[in-house]
């Protein structure tokens, strides 16, 4: 016999779609099926179920072969390692939950941190630009319900977040949106030909690096006033038509990617996104929301605001917390070499942060929390696999839209795993020894 | 636990009518015992100092997510504001949005033990709840928010108030929250259109509803269940020059309406911040003082309680509920605004702002908020509050308590103002010589409000039995003192008690206590129609399921509830 249970959260993208149902053996050990997911969700859930796992931590022999440790000695390693550094980055924290980020908080604290999440190569800019300007968004379900002009900018859901728009963008029926998406427009701005592009009533290829200007195009045209003949590489009548197409919306909201943040401009460009965004609410009504990556790269935002008032790029080194995106950032610290010990839990930088970074945490103390074996696992001196958020453990974690939700646990960890959360409790308890607290 | 006797103090306890006599007060098992059932208590001299219960405080935005919305987006707000990390205190941060640890560290400097959070957006109860559970040492509930909620429009369009209260308890319950909220009553729903509702008759678009049926439904809801607190009001037209019509027209619609409740209140309308809802005059040039009209209804109807909304003179951060009013302070003051609005339920808008001492309005209103505290009859109904962060941050009750208890205090702030003549003209206060006294700061800071919320069984009195939550503050009132004294002795209290527990000792936080999360489980009799259009309106319109929706568990790690039968 099996088990079916429902209403599970999909620990994977910040769409946090909670209506997967997954099959379990009947002894609650074996995850058998997934239904309702994504093919990377599915993946996400299914790959728990490796039979060639890592279930116990593993340090680095002189060799470069790992051999099997306890947990207690990886704890004592991280814990030594942390406190002896002078100002250890403790990096990651968006595929975990809110329990683990807040008991890493406490860690942070106890051994002078900076605390950094996935935001600093990501929407990182997109905070910066709303500590600038604000914010007005909205919930997924107002998009649903409401939602007749859908913006994609810079962003490419049909890859990134698969299930993104048949469960709140483009196609759902709502409230006052009964027809779906023959209701819509949508309008995509992308220089690449994407899937997300080919569903699209108006797909603009703008220019690569020319979106500040696109954007502000649209300011121009919002207020009718005279543009160039192409602007970022699109001809001025299609931006009128477009800007048109948006002011005659009843609800306008924009999403937007990585396309935007981390390409030239960066937080500039989110700048005058939010901008567009203030000046249509002057006709119509409009929002526009960042489409997160990591399913809870928000919540440690959430966590570490309501904790020291900042979102990402926490310095703690000084006895309180610090904030100064360039100077607190992980990559900046760690090329300029002013971080001793690197801790990397629920993120994987081996993978994408520069080679440049990627060689200093090779050269110093580093320890990866992580259930899979990822190239951050191949640069550090200790790898701690635990047990999957959302698979084998619950907790909080924040949709793209800040909406917080229990993920839950649906089957039993292997034998003798720790939890993220378990793990961070056993450090900070050894922490606290050593400094004879 | 620790036993505690308080000798010798000064104590305003207007529970027992005590008015600065000196009296002991005896703490044992976290309550307030009679002094003879202590067997070795621990002594506290307290001569020459002043003793009440620990603060109540009704009404103020310090938990959830508009709250960290703001702290995320105002860098700035943290600028020379932190504190580094000692003893058992966790690092803090933050002025006028603090950050959880300091919020709670701050209130205990007070000398509050008991904070409300004015506003939870269902959706986002477990935001709300985790904030609440990192705040250390007060015992904390939320209000969810009702006004702009479909099922409530929807049901009350119909006057189906049996079903408004089953779902009422449905989503108390689901979120763990403590009473009704009503923000902007069918305008933030407009808002979700760009819209508005901008008086009581102004019907919200497309669910054919009248704020007025709105609050008059709300009302009739709260009694049918007999909830421990009022309906708890922040009406349309906010902010607005001319608003104090809108505001006795609410009030109005609780005309005749008797409070049913077992929990000791005796108001159908708690209308929160009502400094923002007294001006007259038709715009920015000509707006003026309308406490006068406002206090004489208040004054004359006791089923009304209000609190102040006091304007602090502080650079500081607005947040509400109230979309609309965001929306148009970014559009004053050309500030940064953070926006949500949540699907079926609410809105929220997060603007900074900056009420300067040289700005005529900014002026005006302070003296409004404080004209309403001095026009009042009967302190047990009048509370203080700043509406934290939004007409300034709650570190600043002590300078108000400074300003209500002193002439020379308020004086002396007219006369740093730069356009003190035309305030003065627009205004009633300076005409006002009413200086309270600490008995009446007692009532409407801790008497009261505890009071109104239904919670007078165990805050906001020294009497046996209720919880021990007692300060006491090095001032002495028989003795000369300047206004400045009130405020930096009220500002530090010498000791707190929270439910027994020692938690400042000399000034400095001693503990951090064992806070509790209150929340209000009402009992109804079955009704399939709301269960079935709870499941219809999830399966339909919202993007979480129903089975995910309800805060549970390690979300509340204290929780403590108070039950409430409507089962008829």
């Amino acid at each position: 016999m099996t088990k079916t249970v429902t209403d599970v959260i999909c620990p994977f993208c910040g769409t946090l779609c909670d209506d997967l149902e997954v099959v379990v053996s009947d002894d609650g050990k074996e995850l058998l099926e997934v239904y309702n997911a994504c093919a990377i969700g599915a993946e996400k859930f299914l790959h728990s179920q490796a039979k060639d796992r890592i279930t116990r931590p593993r340090m680095r022999q002189e060799d470069g072969s790992w051999k099997e440790i306890s947990y207690d000695e990886a704890v004592d390693y991280t814990a030594k390692m942390l406190a002896d550094a002078k100002k250890p980055l403790m990096y990651g924290w968006s595929s975990t939950n809110c329990e683990a980020q807040s008991v890493g908080s406490e860690i942070g604290e106890a051994v002078g941190a900076v605390m950094d999440n996935t935001a600093t190569v990501c929407h990182g800019t997109s905070l910066i630009a709303v500590q600038d300007i604000g914010i007005p968004s909205c919930t997924l379900g107002e998009v649903k319900n409401r939602a007749d002009r859908i913006l994609f900018w810079g962003c490419n859901p049909a890859h990134a977040h698969p299930r993104h728009m048949s469960r709140y963008s483009i196609f759902p029926r709502g409230f006052f949106t009964g027809k779906g998406h023959t209701g819509r427009k949508v309008i995509v701005i992308d220089p690449r030909p994407t899937d997300t592009a080919s569903l699209a009533d108006v797909h603009l290829q703008v220019e690569q690096g020319r979106d500040y200007e696109l954007l502000s195009a649209f300011r121009i045209a919002f207020r009718g006033e005279q543009l160039p003949d192409v602007v970022a590489g699109i001809p001025k009548e299609q931006i009128y038509e477009a800007a048109e197409t948006l002011k005659s919306g009843r609800f306008v909201i924009i999403f937007f990617g990585m396309g935007v943040t981390q390409s030239l401009g960066k937080n500039h460009n989110i700048d005058i996104a939010i901008a567009v965004t203030r000046d249509l609410n002057e006709y119509t009504k409009a929002a526009i929301m960042p489409m997160r990556g990591h399913y809870n790269v928000t919540g440690s935002g959430q966590v570490w605001g309501w904790l020291y008032g900042f979102p990402y790029a926490v310095d703690l080194s000084r006895g309180f917390a610090r904030y100064n995106p360039g100077e607190t950032t992980s990559n900046d610290l760690l090329r300029r070499d002013e971080v001793d010990a690197v801790f990397v839990l629920g993120s994987d930088p081996g993978a994408h942060f520069p080679f440049s970074s990627v060689k200093k945490i090779y050269d110093r103390p580093a320890v990866a929390i992580d259930p899979h074996e990822t190239p951050t696992t191949e640069v550090c001196n200790v790898h701690v696999p635990v047990a999957f958020v959302g698979v084998e453990t619950g907790g909080c974690a924040y949709r793209m839209d800040n909406v917080p939700i229990e993920t839950r646990k649906v089957v039993e960890p292997p034998e003798g795993m720790m939890t993220d959360e378990e793990f961070l409790k056993h450090v900070l308890a050894r922490i606290k020894e050593i400094k004879g607290e | 636990m620790a036993e505690y006797l308080i000798k010798n103090g000064f104590v305003f306890d207007p529970v027992q009518g005590i008015k600065g006599d000196k009296t002991d007060v005896a703490i044992k098992d976290g309550k307030i015992v009679a002094t003879t059932a202590l067997s070795s208590p621990k002594v506290i001299d307290a001569a020459g100092k002043t003793v009440m219960a620990g603060g109540v405080d009704v009404h103020a935005h310090v938990a959830g997510p508009k709250v960290n919305a703001g702290r995320n987006f105002r860098p700035e707000d943290k600028l020379f504001g932190y504190k580094a990390q000692t003893g058992i205190e966790r690092m803090q941060g933050g002025f006028s949005v603090p950050t959880t640890i300091r919020t709670g560290y701050n209130y205990a400097r007070m000398g509050y033990t008991t904070v409300m959070e004015a506003a939870m957006p269902p959706l986002y109860a477990r935001h709300t709840h985790e904030e609440m559970r990192d705040t250390p040492i007060l015992d904390q509930g939320a209000y969810p928010v009702f006004g702009n909620n479909w099922f409530v429009l929807e049901y009350l369009k119909n006057h189906e108030i049996e079903n408004a209260a089953a779902y009422i308890a449905w989503l108390l319950r689901a979120t763990k929250g403590y009473a009704v909220k009503v923000v902007n009553p069918g305008g933030t729903e407009a808002w979700a259109w760009g819209l508005n509702c901008d008086n009581v008759h102004d019907p919200v678009p497309y669910f054919d509803i009248t704020p007025a049926q709105i609050i008059k439904g709300l009302i009739e809801a709260n009694e049918y269940l007999g909830l421990p607190h009022s309906m708890h009001m922040h009406a349309n037209n906010l902010g607005n020059p001319g608003n104090y019509t809108t505001t006795l027209d609410s009030f109005k619609l609780s005309e005749g309406i008797k409070p049913n409740s077992k929990f000791g209140r005796d108001q159908v309308m708690h209308h929160t911040h009502v400094q923002f809802h007294s001006y007259g005059g038709d715009s920015w040039a000509n707006v003026e003082s309308k406490a006068k009209d406002i206090m004489a209804y208040v004054n004359s109807h006791d089923n009304i309680t209000i609190d102040m909304g006091q304007v602090t003179l502080d650079e500081t951060t607005t947040m509400t509920a109230d979309g609309p009013f965001e929306h148009h302070l970014t559009e004053l003051n050309h500030l940064k605004w953070a926006n949500t609005d949540v699907e079926l339920e609410t809105g929220s808008g997060v603007v900074p702002y900056v009420y300067s001492p040289s700005i005529k309005v900014c002026a005006i209103q302070w003296a409004i908020g404080l004209e309403l505290a001095l026009l009042a009859n009967d302190p047990m109904r009048v509370f203080m509050t700043t509406d934290h962060p939004n007409a300034g941050p709650f570190i600043r009750y002590p300078r108000i308590m400074k300003w209500l208890m002193s002439t020379e205090a308020r004086e002396q702030q007219f006369d740093a103002f730069k356009h003190k003549d035309k305030v003065i003209d627009a205004t009633n206060l300076a005409g006002i010589d009413r200086e309270l006294d600490l008995y009446e700061i007692a009532q409407m800071t801790r008497a009261g409000p505890a009071k109104a919320l239904g919670l007078a069984h165990m805050y906001g009195g020294l009497a046996p039995g209720l919880e021990a939550d007692v300060a006491i503050y090095d001032f002495n009132p028989n003795e000369p003192y300047a206004p400045d004294d009130i405020e930096t002795a009220f500002g530090s209290a010498e000791h707190l008690f929270k439910t027994g527990v020692q938690v400042v000792r000399d000034h400095e936080i001693a503990s951090n206590g064992n806070k509790r999360t209150l929340w209000v489980n009402a009992k109804v009799n079955e009704n399939p129609q709301v269960m079935r259009d709870v499941k219809e309106k999830f399966l339909r319109y919202y993007t979480v399921t129903l089975n995910n929706y309800e805060v549970t568990g390690h979300y509340l790690p204290n929780p403590y509830v108070i039950e409430v039968d409507a089962t008829q």
